[in-house]
């Protein structure tokens, strides 16, 4: 019970906390201060108390579509165990039931975009689709791998697979998922080097182009739903990354945040070696994902 | 309890009856008479509903039943019977034509459209009884009839516009392709009757079939009914016919009559002794390649109707893939893989004809306002039809198999077949694990494609000058909408309520030494994605409302939207159906072949110029015309026999005849 609402807190309050970390890691690189690490909740607070501005070309869509977004986020949260504890809600096939969560945010968000009529935000709704038909192959693929090790269709048993066959199992396989799982992620929340978050220019993005006109509660929402994201699929990716278990509860969950912090100046990092891809590039990028995801499945029934 | 069931069978025949008979009473009627229409719609109406009590009063009994009459036909008898698996089939049968004629009321007024009024209501029935009929049957000679009844009633329907070339030429390759199906056909039922010798459609022993005979009638059963179905490369047909038909049409014919090539595949598989199981694979691999090409060429397409046709190719291999698992399942004896693979086919088979149907329908009131096809030309119709607006927006998410609408429980039921097969321990497990990601990717592109064509259609502005008003459909036309959303959100929410009826569809595919059948509800519990959906309605719903008030309080003013600072953007300056899947269609040119025209600039300040593009579908502009053409002029040299004269065509007919007489009686 305490876990449960352990789990919740942290979902609900952590994820801020990463975009935190990740701008401070990246301003560390560039020698500069860079925004306090609590800045993102100040963002979200401000903006919640602002005023909207709602373009007249808009429908309904464009208010539902981050609230849709979010709950959907919210709830393919609730899927996925963090760190070795038992995720909320959990059934037989709720894997496809996470994919499809982030599924129907996309078609919203997309769909948003579109009703603002503006030829940016069409710019960034066809690519965020495009490139979501390669990364989504690759998501499949590695659930295949892992449900094909574990033996199970449950998200929550089936991500604590590598901490049950670790030893004996084939790792050779999970580091092969694991990278694909990290391309994915990068992707997924449009970081560097498939998207930059930071860009000035409008003609190069792909999420936040999308996003150009919300503002207030509505952006709001949007932001603290992307970060959200980052953190769900973060957790994800650790289950790969780190299968340890030290036995006691406290130091578990101390474990897991240390890991999720970890795994953003990861983020941090990559963003401040790699320049951003060209356009035309990050198809590559993803057909490699598939490939390494696909490489493990082969490894592991060969 | 057999009286009932067979009580069941025989109002269903006479709904049959009442359905191919529906339009002839208004044959005595003028051809501007609005009451005959009415008239024939209600003879539909009542005919779809005695169907109906009779499938309710034959789900109370024994799963089995049949009537057998003698007929004055040399061979075969009137031989009809009713089992869950044509349950499942009649269900559609017995719902969407209703829904459509009710709604051509007002969308194909006969008042204004003497010229086919009469005959587009004599063919509607005909079309929805010959499809009933098809389920029914129970002897081959007996399918081929209702199969043939089918498919030339849709062949005139869909030529319902036959003054226009463009109708004509669709209607031609439809014709051509369901002929080439009907005689893979006639070689099977021939095929079967030589092994069981009869034409009385039932159970054929195993020991009778050799191998080879075995893989040529499995191979008859794929092609002969993929080309009613759809299934690719056999598809070429179906884009121009569901392009071209009257919308009520398409959606008989897409939601319903694909459904029939899927029920015969079905059929005959049932009887044939268990299968190999690269049989499975082989099915399992079409599904996957129909599913993924048919989705890529409905996104490069920018005429609405002939988009939803592809995206209907695309759902066609959704079900094929869960056959093609079941198949596998069957070999393997793995009752899950049966359970979960043929169950989600057939579970998708009424979902598609919710959604489709919704979808076609939905079109048709579309190209009533803008009186065109061509999506570029569209734009910003939520505003001014909200009420279309909402119901394509559901039947878009349903088709994308998105939480919570019933696309999503069907291809649930799949995916959990397909990762079931991880444990399988044979070879398939490559087959299957390839075909998860290909319906993984399926998912994502049915996404692209539907946001592509929601958005241009309804949201923005619009794109070139609407003459009138536009608004939402009358009554007539919205409430047969507004019951196919109903369902698809029926379906979604607790699609349990179907279970029963698909376990015991499914249970006819497991032999009696299988282990014990597990309850569908067991292996798939679905009961926790109902609760998640509605957890997730309540809450978007909520959310929603909480925003709407916020703004509401503060009256925003009234503001453009932000250009990135350009002041006078333009409604020519958004993102069009083609601009938005220009990546995608370039991602898959090497299927694809994109016909694009650029204009060569030559100057400095180049005069105006034209751009074009265009994705003709690439099979039958590459393949199949061009081999039409090179038999057409080897043909050529048979001309000689060719004389114009009908007594020479006597004496032809005579010497064939002389000649079989003569083989049958010394043999060679």
């Amino acid at each position: 019970m305490i876990n449960l609402l352990i789990h919740f807190v942290l979902m609900l309050a952590m994820p801020p906390l990463l975009l935190g970390v990740i701008n401070k890691t990246k301003a560390l690189f560039a020698g500069r201060k860079g925004p306090p690490l609590l800045q993102s909740y100040y963002d979200l607070i401000k903006l919640a108390r602002k005023d909207m501005v709602i373009s007249q070309t808009t429908t309904w869509i464009f208010v539902a579509a981050p609230v849709i977004t979010l709950v959907g986020i919210l709830m393919a949260g609730c899927l996925v165990p963090l760190g070795p504890f038992h995720a909320p809600v959990s059934f037989t096939g709720d894997l496809i039931l996470f994919a499809y969560l982030f599924a129907v945010g996309r078609f919203f968000t997309t769909a948003a975009a579109l009703d603002t009529g503006s030829p940016f935000e069409g710019m960034g709704a066809a690519r965020e689709v495009t490139f979501a038909c390669l990364s989504e192959p690759a998501l499949f693929f590695a659930l295949l791998v892992l449900a094909k090790m574990s033996g199970t269709l449950m998200l929550g048993d089936l991500l604590h697979a590598p901490l049950m066959v670790s030893g004996q199992g084939d790792p050779a396989s999970l580091v092969l998922v694991a990278i694909g799982m990290f391309i994915l992620l990068l992707a997924e929340n449009s970081r560097i080097p498939v998207d930059d978050p930071n860009t000035h220019l409008e003609l190069t993005m792909i999420h936040e182009v999308m996003v150009l006109d919300h503002s207030g509660p509505l952006l709001g929402l949007i932001l603290y739903g992307a970060s959200i994201k980052l953190f769900v699929l973060g957790a994800v990716l650790l289950h790969i990354l780190f299968p340890f278990q030290s036995g006691s509860a406290l130091l578990d969950w101390g474990l897991f945040i240390v890991e999720m912090l970890g795994l953003a100046v990861g983020v941090g990092v990559v963003e401040s070696i790699m320049a951003r891809l060209q356009m035309r590039h990050v198809p590559y990028l993803l057909i490699a994902a598939i490939l390494f995801c696909a490489f493990g499945f082969v490894l592991l029934v060969r | 309890m057999e009286y009932e069931i067979q009580n069941g069978l025989k109002l269903i025949l006479a709904a049959t009856i009442l359905l191919i008979a529906s339009g002839l009473p208004a044959c005595f009627f003028g051809r501007k008479s609005m009451f005959a229409q009415r008239l024939t719609t209600a003879f539909i109406v009542l005919g779809s509903l005695v169907g109906w009590w009779g499938l309710v009063a034959a789900s109370f009994g024994t799963p089995v039943s049949s009537i057998v009459w003698d007929w004055h036909l040399p061979a075969g008898h009137f031989s009809i019977g009713l089992d869950a698996l044509g349950a499942v089939f009649l269900i559609p049968v017995f719902t969407i034509p209703m829904l459509g004629s009710f709604y051509g009321l007002s969308y194909w007024r006969q008042s204004e459209h003497p010229e086919n009024g009469r005959g587009l209501g004599l063919l509607y029935g005909l079309l929805a009884g010959g499809m009933a009929l098809v389920v029914l049957s129970r002897d081959s000679i007996l399918f081929l009839i209702a199969w043939e009844l089918m498919a030339m009633a849709a062949f005139f329907l869909a030529g319902a516009e036959d003054e226009k070339a463009e109708v004509r030429r669709a209607g031609w390759i439809y014709l051509v392709a369901t002929h080439a199906g009907t005689v893979c056909l006639l070689a099977l039922f021939c095929l079967l009757r030589q092994v069981s010798g009869g034409f009385t459609l039932s159970a054929v022993d195993a020991g009778s079939l050799t191998s080879g005979i075995a893989t040529t009638l499995f191979v008859l059963t794929i092609i002969g009914f993929g080309f009613k179905a759809g299934l690719m490369p056999l598809h070429v047909w179906l884009p121009g016919a569901h392009a071209n038909a009257p919308s009520h049409v398409s959606a008989v014919m897409s939601g319903v009559m694909l459904k029939m090539g899927i029920y015969g595949i079905l059929r005959i598989l049932t009887l044939l002794p268990v299968t190999e199981v690269w049989n499975g694979e082989v099915v399992l691999a079409v599904g996957a390649v129909t599913g993924l090409l048919g989705i890529i060429f409905a996104i490069a397409q920018n005429d609405i109707k002939r988009l939803m046709a592809y995206s209907s190719i695309e759902n066609i291999g959704i079900i094929t893939m869960g056959i093609g698992l079941a198949l596998i399942g069957r070999a393997l004896h793995r009752t899950d893989f049966i359970l979960l693979g043929l169950g989600g086919a057939l579970l998708h088979v009424w979902n598609h004809s919710l959604f489709k149907s919704l979808l076609f329908l939905n079109a048709g009131t579309i190209m009533h306002v803008l009186h065109t096809r061509e999506m570029n030309r569209m734009g910003g119709l939520a505003k001014t039809m909200p009420v279309t607006a909402g119901l394509f927006l559901l039947g878009a998410v349903a088709i994308c198999g998105l939480p919570p609408l019933n696309g999503f429980a069907s291809e649930w039921l799949i995916y959990l077949g397909l990762y079931h097969s991880v444990d399988a321990g044979s070879g398939s497990i490559w087959t299957v694990g390839v075909a998860t990601v290909a319906l993984a990717a399926i998912g994502a592109l049915a996404l692209a494609c539907f946001v592509k064509i929601y958005s241009t259609v309804f949201l923005g502005t619009a794109r070139a000058p609407v003459h009138g008003q536009p608004r939402d459909p009358s009554p007539l036309m919205r409430y047969p909408m507004l019951l196919l959303a109903g369902g698809c959100i029926v379906l979604g929410i607790l699609p349990q309520l179907g279970f029963p009826l698909l376990q015991n569809a499914v249970a006819q595919w497991m032999e009696p030494t299988d282990p014990a059948v597990p309850l569908l509800l067991s292996v798939a519990p679905f009961q926790w994605i109902s609760g998640m959906a509605m957890v997730f309605i309540v809450l978007v719903v909520g959310g929603t409302m909480l925003l709407r008030r916020k703004i509401v309080r503060q009256a925003p003013e009234p503001m453009g939207t932000w250009g990135c600072g350009y002041a006078q953007p333009t409604e020519r300056m958004q993102y069009t159906a083609t601009s938005f899947v220009e990546m995608l269609v370039s991602l898959f040119r090497w299927v694809l072949f994109p016909r694009i025209r650029r204009p060569a600039i030559s100057a400095t300040f180049p005069a105006k110029a034209d751009f074009s593009t265009e994705v003709p579908d690439p099979v039958l502009e590459r393949v199949i015309l061009p081999a039409f053409r090179q038999a057409g002029r080897n043909m050529m040299k048979l001309r000689l026999l060719q004389q114009g004269r009908i007594q020479i065509y006597l004496l032809y007919i005579l010497s064939i005849v002389l000649f079989l007489l003569y083989w049958e009686q010394w043999g060679f």
